[in-house]
């Protein structure tokens, strides 16, 4: 998968999460809960569904390199050995 | 029709689940109804057969209106069924399983929900399934508009758009919390208890406990203290109770109220049923379900007016402390700040310490600081064993 795909990816998941929100209009690199109004529910959700679609198990510890869009893409692309783009 | 808030006056069906003939148990979906705050999942509370719908989808009746009437079991059937309601008849309901948003959205969108499989627990279907189709469909010619033809099955005509409809409902929605708010205030003498909680071994346990769970199985703080509350109202019953007429009438159950924000704006505060019996893995999983559901606006009739007490938490975000306003019926509300690691004297040693203040509202026509200061005492107790909630 390359990091575009997996940027499509974890953008289409974000939308299945919250159905209320325009994935088109995520910016890169502002904080997820900030821009879009995730609360920690979602945020599990959003790690559920990458465990289950991408089968990427990401460990609490990890969550603070996943608070933006560009952050959550490079984090997937190290654990999947994604080339960088 | 049922009352599902404090200031709700009246509500409006939206469509049948069930048909006359058809058996139905305690528990079942029978009908869905919008409301200022919601659209919901009306509930029966009694086994039987239904004999005769009362009311028609479109109609907006008072609350109290009787919408159905239910053979129970083992009963005789009703000697002279009543005519049916005047008017046109009620379309033939649909057993298509989706959300009450999903429904509505599809009849906008003209999207036939019979064409779809849903992506919701049970192959419901979600309002994202409904936009995905929409989405995928080829856009309609722009033709010149037909000759209006009958539809050509019994389905639910589609309700053409009306335009603001979503600020409608937030419109709705804000009347609604400004009601039930302003009652409260009014009716309700507040008085506010707060406490700092140390969560450290709280913390502590559920980071273990989680780095043991699969992913799905992972437990949020929140749920700690969700449980925390229900178990503390044992020892504190009268804060678990509703103000009727004059006096308050204590709850032999825990319906915990969850306050849940909404995206679009507003709130809903819906009901973890019997929360002090709940395993944290089941209340996790009824939470996780719930924040689902009133997301996606298809709450049960139940959950809206069975909570006997609420809890309101910001999370990890948000301010340090909150002074919430009783829901009323209730008589009391506890408030969550957002969890931050501050300075703490433990043992004679400062600290780091991740720290959360709990603050109860309560209603002093029924209980005093005493009371309320022994609630707070017992939640902090109850989080320094987190192992035994």
């Amino acid at each position: 998968m390359t990091t575009d795909e997996l940027r499509d990816t974890v953008l289409r998941m974000l939308g299945e999460i919250a159905p209320e929100i325009d994935p088109g209009a995520v910016k890169p690199d502002v904080d997820f809960r900030e821009q879009l109004d995730l609360d920690s529910m979602d945020f599990l959700n959003f790690v559920i569904a990458v465990d289950q679609e991408l089968h990427v198990e990401i460990a609490e510890a990890d969550y603070p390199r996943l608070s933006t869009l560009d952050g959550f893409v490079a984090y997937l692309g190290e654990r999947l050995g994604t080339p960088a783009a | 029709m049922p009352a599902l808030g404090a200031d709700m006056s009246a509500g409006r069906l939206i469509a049948w689940r069930k048909q006359p003939g058809d058996a139905v148990a305690r528990g079942d979906i029978i009908a869905e109804v919008h409301t200022d705050k919601a659209d919901i999942e009306v509930e029966v509370f009694t086994s039987g057969v239904v004999e005769q719908l009362l009311v028609e989808p479109g109609q907006q009746v008072p609350i109290g209106t009787p919408l159905a009437l239910i053979r129970e079991n083992g009963a005789a059937p009703a000697p002279a069924p009543a005519p049916a309601p005047s008017g046109t008849p009620a379309p033939a309901a649909t057993h298509v399983l989706a959300s009450p948003s999903a429904k509505q959205l599809a009849a906008e969108l003209g999207v036939d929900l019979g064409s779809l499989a849903g992506s919701g627990p049970g192959g419901r279907i979600q309002r994202r399934d409904v936009e995905q189709a929409a989405a995928a469909a080829p856009a309609a010619p722009p033709t010149p508009a037909p000759a209006p033809t009958p539809a050509p099955s019994a389905a639910p005509a589609a309700r053409a758009p009306e335009p603001g409809e979503a600020e409608d409902r937030q419109a709705g929605m804000r009347r609604a919390i400004a009601a039930a708010m302003t009652r409260s205030k009014r009716e309700a003498p507040h008085f506010y208890l707060g406490e700092t909680l140390d969560l450290s071994r709280a913390v502590a346990w559920l980071a273990q406990e989680n780095l043991r769970r699969p992913v799905p199985d992972r437990l949020l703080h929140g749920v700690l203290l969700l449980k925390a509350v229900a178990l503390a109202l044992r020892e504190v019953p009268e804060l678990n109770a509703t103000w009727q007429g004059e006096e308050a009438i204590r709850s032999d159950s825990v319906q915990l109220g969850v306050a849940i924000f909404l995206r679009g704006g507003g709130l809903v505060a819906p009901a973890i049923h019997d929360a002090d019996t709940l395993e944290l893995d089941e209340l996790m999983r009824a939470f996780r379900d719930l924040v689902g559901r009133a997301r996606s606006w298809s709450l049960r009739s139940s959950e809206l007016s069975d909570p006997t007490i609420t809890v309101t938490s910001l999370g990890e975000r948000g301010a340090e402390s909150v002074l919430p306003v009783i829901f009323p019926p209730q008589v009391a509300i506890v408030g969550f700040g957002r969890l931050v690691e501050r300075p703490w004297i433990s043992a004679g040693q400062i600290l780091p310490c991740p720290l959360v203040q709990a603050t109860l509202a309560a209603d002093h026509r029924v209980t005093d600081g005493h009371r309320a200061g022994a609630f707070l005492t017992t939640l902090q107790r109850l989080l320094e064993e987190p192992e035994n909630l």
